[in-house]
């Protein structure tokens, strides 16, 4: 099989980088954990010390972020792939709004409280507004341009924002909950997030891996992929229902994180050039170690409390999508 | 079609867009001031015009007095002026750059002067002035970086639109973040300031923008027959003997100014700014300066949203969840015919 150059070597750095990351977010933190403590808590159960412990602590939401951060990642490079588009991420689609308007929605109007179901409501929401999003971005003769989807995605997430607020304002039982929801952070993880998380991470990947070589075909244009024999349809409706779970489970238990998607695969297109056959994956690596030193770097800036991942992802990616719109080719009017 | 014909008819539609454009502004002024006294006269209780009339011109009536002189005139002083300013500069970015979509909005302008005075009530518990003053700068600040940063090679509208989404994304993390390390007792304040409001405005607390109104509309009322030309773009502006970067410097810097101020002072009212343009230009149709237009429907979308949100619902919603929702389905609308235009 053919593999892209620097691809083992690209392989081994990353898993390195993931195995410091994930050590990282179990030591450090606005209390540090040495190395003996590490260990207990991590193999000796029957060990009690404060440190110990404090390291148990830490391992869901390490463990969540690393999920979390992969999610983000395929996520991102499915959307970029479907519409072939290389700005497209989860935030900048307005797909993240749409999640938190239904998220507030059942909190104010369901009595909502348990995040099984906020998931459930988090991906309708995502996948209502992704539909609407891309329907009005792929409008008129030149098909979903950068711009196009953009703009709609801003226009929609000012929409729905309006409306949250406009839910929220007369009700502060739901403001309480959905300020500490909104910033996007990792560290209320606890293993029954996880467990709930864990189906639809494994249905997205299992979906996102099945339909890379085809979504290869299809990033040579509509016309090669059908005559490669691919159903564009069929194939655009299972990357997008994918990456649609993905970010919607995501932001429904760790709140709107942004960038992360954009961040994770332009890191590795840099690299490794386009074959999805293996963006795929290593998006997910990259999202998972993008989100954990964003989580562990947010802890120690902001020590003794702590900056929230979300903020962190914000200001990295954000620098990202200012420098991809400088150099793309807008055109002007 | 001898000379003279020629010259009559183009005299003819001059005329009929001139009348035009005084009637529309007529209309408007009226409106606005029929909202005005709506909003002197509306409340928990409700004073006849005279008792309003008596009270405003200084007599002391019982009760009516503090109600009309102390709350409701505040509050509609706020609405008049935020109005102006947000229509004026949204009408000045729109025109200027040739899109409806640029706006202090979309752009971010606005989400830079939030942050700011976010930053100021929740964290530093300042003075309305240094609010004031704290979120004129960080606008500024925020539209040079924008301009900054999407001059590239050559200057687009598009780039200048994703740019500012970019520098937008990252300031609404601050604000996520402002408002989750605030203290709890603030945030209803901040909340209710972040959607735009014009609950407890007070006459001391309002002077910056009244006065950065007065100086800056102005500048752009007069500018605007400018503004015109620049409309039909850098070059065709230049051969006719503008200064274009000299007046789009002033057009630009007095539009920040008033956008600024006006959020610091009420918050972001939604939409404001990117809808007065557009519905101006429905109305008194090309041809003619549509900055005044623009000011007064500006005035008159303030006033009327918090009209409604004030007694429309059994809930008081602030004046910017209004505009808010009106506003948002219009920019989809327009964003659905710019792209159906093939325009974007």
């Amino acid at each position: 099989m053919y593999l892209p150059k620097h691809f083992t070597k690209v392989l081994v750095i990353s898993l390195v980088l993931l195995c410091i990351c994930m050590l990282a977010s179990l030591a450090l933190g606005s209390r540090l954990v040495v190395w003996d403590e590490l260990i207990a808590g991590l193999f000796h159960p029957e060990i009690e010390s404060y440190g110990a412990s404090v390291v148990r602590e830490r391992i869901p939401r390490t463990v969540f972020s690393l999920f979390c951060g992969a999610a983000l990642g395929i996520s991102g490079a499915l959307m970029q792939s479907v519409t072939r588009n290389p700005i497209a991420d989860p935030s900048i689609l307005g797909v993240n709004t749409g999640a938190a308007l239904f998220v507030v929605c059942g909190i104010a109007f369901l009595n909502i409280s348990t995040a099984s179901h906020y998931i459930w409501l988090a991906i309708v929401g995502a996948m209502l507004t992704a539909i609407f999003v891309y329907g009005i971005g792929s409008m008129g003769r030149a098909g979903a341009t950068p711009l196009k989807l953009v703009l709609a995605g801003a226009a929609t997430s000012a929409a729905l924002s309006s409306l949250v607020s406009a839910i929220m304002l007369s009700r502060s039982y739901v403001m309480d909950q959905f300020r500490f929801w909104q910033v996007g952070s990792v560290g209320s993880a606890n293993w029954n997030a996880i467990l709930t998380f864990l189906p639809f991470l494994v249905i997205g990947i299992v979906l996102a891996i099945m339909s890379a070589s085809a979504l290869n075909a299809l990033a040579l244009g509509d016309d090669v992929a059908t005559g490669q024999g691919v159903r564009t349809g069929i194939l655009r409706i299972v990357a997008a229902f994918a990456g649609v779970i993905l970010c919607g489970a995501a932001t429904a238990l760790a709140g709107p994180i942004a960038f992360v998607g954009l961040l994770a695969t332009h890191v590795i297109r840099l690299i490794l050039g386009p074959d999805l056959r293996f963006v795929i994956p290593m998006s997910a690596i990259s999202g998972a170690i993008i989100l954990t030193i964003s989580d562990v770097s947010g802890r120690l800036i902001g020590s003794p409390g702590e900056l929230e991942a979300g903020v962190v992802t914000a200001f990295i990616g954000a620098p990202l999508l200012i420098v991809l719109a400088i150099k793309m080719k807008v055109r002007s009017l | 079609m001898n000379n003279t014909n020629l010259v009559s008819v183009i005299k003819d539609g001059r005329r009929q867009r001139r009348r035009r454009w005084m009637i529309v502004n007529a209309l408007l002024v009226v409106l606005a001031c029929i909202l005005s006294f709506a909003m002197l006269m509306l409340g928990s209780t409700i004073y006849p015009v005279q008792d309003v009339m008596r009270s405003l011109m200084g007599e002391s009536l019982n009760g009516v007095s503090f109600a009309v002189n102390t709350i409701r005139l505040p509050r509609l002083v706020a609405g008049l002026f935020a109005g102006l300013a947000f229509g004026i500069a949204g009408n000045t970015f729109q025109t200027m750059l040739r899109n409806p979509l640029a706006n202090p909005d979309i752009l971010g302008i606005t989400a830079g002067s939030s942050v700011a005075a976010l930053f100021c009530i929740l964290i530093l518990h300042t003075s309305n002035m240094a609010v004031s003053i704290a979120s004129v700068i960080a606008g500024l600040i925020t539209a040079v970086l924008i301009f900054v940063f999407s001059k590239g090679k050559s200057f687009s509208v598009g780039r200048l639109i994703l740019v500012g989404i970019g520098i937008q994304a990252m300031l609404s993390a601050m604000i996520s973040y402002l408002l989750m390390v605030g203290a709890q007792e603030d945030i209803p304040t901040a909340l209710r300031w972040l959607s735009g409001s014009l609950n407890g405005a007070q006459m001391p607390a309002l002077l910056p923008m009244i006065i950065t109104v007065l100086l800056c509309a102005p500048i752009v009322i007069v500018l605007g027959k400018h503004l015109s030309i620049l409309e039909l773009g850098e070059q065709s502006a230049t051969s006719l003997g503008l200064n274009t970067s000299l007046t789009r410097l002033l057009l630009i810097l007095s539009s920040v100014f008033m956008v600024a101020i006006a959020t610091s002072a009420t918050g972001p009212i939604a939409f404001v700014a990117f809808l007065s343009g557009p519905i101006a230009k429905r109305l008194v149709g090309v041809g003619y300066s549509n900055v005044i237009p623009a000011g007064l429907v500006g005035v008159n979308l303030v006033l009327a949203a918090d009209l409604i949100g004030q007694f429309a619902f059994e809930v008081r919603y602030p004046v910017g969840i209004i505009t808010g929702l009106l506003g948002a389905p219009y920019l989809l609308y327009l964003l659905i015919r710019m792209n159906r235009k093939g325009s974007l």
